[in-house]
């Protein structure tokens, strides 16, 4: 049909104009889901065209910020999946308390609620003094709000039974203090946290962590993409360190898959095989 | 055999939709032409087990859809658990967790739209029993790029709401009873209705 052809030349020109003029590439995003984010702007805005919004974005830097909160689904919840965070108690803890000094990286992190939740496991679980957790989004709005750890109240009762249910060994209202229609995290659990903006696409490998978190990222990826970015991941990744992806994150596509061990299944942890033989770092 | 030209098949099914999917799938022959992507709303807690269920009484293979998956004839695909089920352009998977739709997630619309652009007038979309309306635009798309509408008569559903607002707001090619609906999708792949 020649109108969806036009439709997604549109898209496409959208998607290179956002590249040249703000630097993020959506380029090898699912289509089908920038499709949907688009067309939401569209109607919410009224725009006439795609062309238009394009258009508007080249010369609106803020109108391009609230596209850009669109296309990068922010949805999340404090201990989302609370079986994952059971598991990282039942599996990956016992490893993690054999290093005096932790680094964990967790990308994508959105506005903080699954950097909270991990602190407050990593401190149930005694390891929260010798950790260093850098939780790093290429969207500037929602790590502002991460920083802030403000969040609605009519989210806890949800949060407090995600709490439960992933093995939380106290009671939730310990770790924050309800002001209005708000709660605000306490604040020892940003005390080891380094919030930042790192771009999976374009920016760099980030050294030497024990584990990486990176749930319902890249899922929004095509295969090209999560390629380049499951690579990224093993870079910085140290022998025997840990990746957590998304339940619906398989791995098997990666060139690398091979030198992954599959931990649990179901909760997609895996850990990065040690070479053998190799101690040259030792020499 | 008279070749149709479709080339997948689209359900979706709210409130009473378990037992409406059972009759249809378990009516189809293991061979079956094409592939099938279903939505069922449940609760994004529920276990993983519609799927596995719906698979020890069909002849056809059921299972969870993964991302990046490639349909294949004679399987039918279930969107997991808290997640939307879309279609590509090239006619891969995609999953999605972003907000809900129609209060649902996986939503029935967000299937059908994207299988509609990805399939055009090759589509057959099913609407089934449910007790809200989700499905209703998904149809209408489909019916947009010439694909095929059914609907499950309402007077056969467990919740009649959902069928009748997809009549409703689309011109639909057939409305049928529940135990029609399989062997209809199988009359329509040979070529023997349209
Ligand atoms: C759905 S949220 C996931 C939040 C959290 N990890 C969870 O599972 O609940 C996806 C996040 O990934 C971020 N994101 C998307 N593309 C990215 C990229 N190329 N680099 C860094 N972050 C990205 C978005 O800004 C968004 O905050």
């Amino acid at each position: 049909m020649e109108e969806l052809e036009n439709q997604n030349i549109e898209i496409r020109l959208l998607l290179e104009a956002i590249f040249q003029k703000y630097g993020y590439d959506f380029r090898n995003y699912s289509m089908a889901h920038l499709k949907r984010r688009i067309s939401r702007r569209q109607l919410l805005d009224n725009f006439t065209s795609i062309s238009e919004m394009t258009h508007r974005l080249i010369h609106d830097a803020d109108f391009f910020d609230r596209l850009l909160l669109d296309l990068s689904i922010n949805v999340t919840e404090m201990f989302r999946d609370p079986s994952f965070f059971k598991a990282i108690r039942a599996e990956v803890v016992t490893f993690l308390k054999t290093y005096p000094f932790i680094k964990v990286w967790v990308a994508g992190c959105s506005s903080g609620e699954e950097v909270y939740s991990l602190a407050i496991l990593l401190r149930e679980e005694g390891l929260y003094d010798r950790v260093q957790i850098y939780a790093t989004d290429f969207n500037q709005i929602v790590l502002e709000k991460a920083k802030k750890g403000i969040y609605a109240i009519d989210r806890i009762k949800v949060y407090t039974e995600n709490y439960q249910k992933s093995g939380g060994q106290r009671s939730f209202a310990d770790y924050y203090s309800a002001r209005y229609d708000s709660v605000l995290m306490a604040a020892d659990l940003r005390e080891r946290v380094v919030f930042a903006d790192h771009n999976l696409v374009t920016d760099g490998v980030f050294g030497q962590m024990h584990m990486i978190v990176c749930r319902n990222v890249i899922i929004y990826f095509d295969r090209q993409l999560q390629k380049k970015v499951v690579n990224l991941f093993m870079e910085s990744l140290i022998d025997g360190g840990f990746l957590c992806m998304g339940q619906k994150e398989n791995l098997a596509f990666s060139e690398y898959f091979d030198q992954l061990l599959l931990l649990n299944e179901k909760e997609k942890i895996f850990q990065k095989k040690y070479l053998p033989g190799d101690r040259s770092q030792n020499e | 055999m008279i070749k149709s030209g479709f080339e997948a098949i689209v359900m979706g099914a709210s409130a009473g939709g378990l037992e409406a999917l059972h009759t249809i799938l378990a009516a189809l022959p293991a061979h079956f032409a094409v592939p099938l992507l279903i939505v069922q709303h449940m609760s994004p807690h529920s276990d993983n087990l519609l799927a596995e269920v719906l698979n020890r009484h069909s002849r056809i293979v059921v299972k969870e859809a993964e991302e990046k998956e490639i349909p294949q004839p004679g399987i039918a695909y279930i969107a997991p658990p808290d997640y939307h089920l879309m279609v590509e352009a090239d006619r891969t998977l995609s999953l999605s967790r972003e907000e809900r739709v129609n209060f649902s997630r996986p939503a029935i619309d967000v299937l059908f739209e994207t299988a509609a652009e990805a399939y055009g007038d090759k589509l057959i979309g099913v609407v089934l029993t449910g007790a809200n309306a989700d499905g209703s635009l998904g149809l209408q798309a489909i019916k947009k790029f010439g694909g095929t509408c059914v609907v499950q008569d309402p007077l056969t559903a467990v919740a009649s709401r959902m069928p009748q607002a997809a009549i409703a707001s689309t011109k639909v090619d057939y409305v049928v009873p529940l135990v029609e609906i399989g062997p209809l999708m199988q009359g329509l792949l040979e070529g023997k209705r349209g």
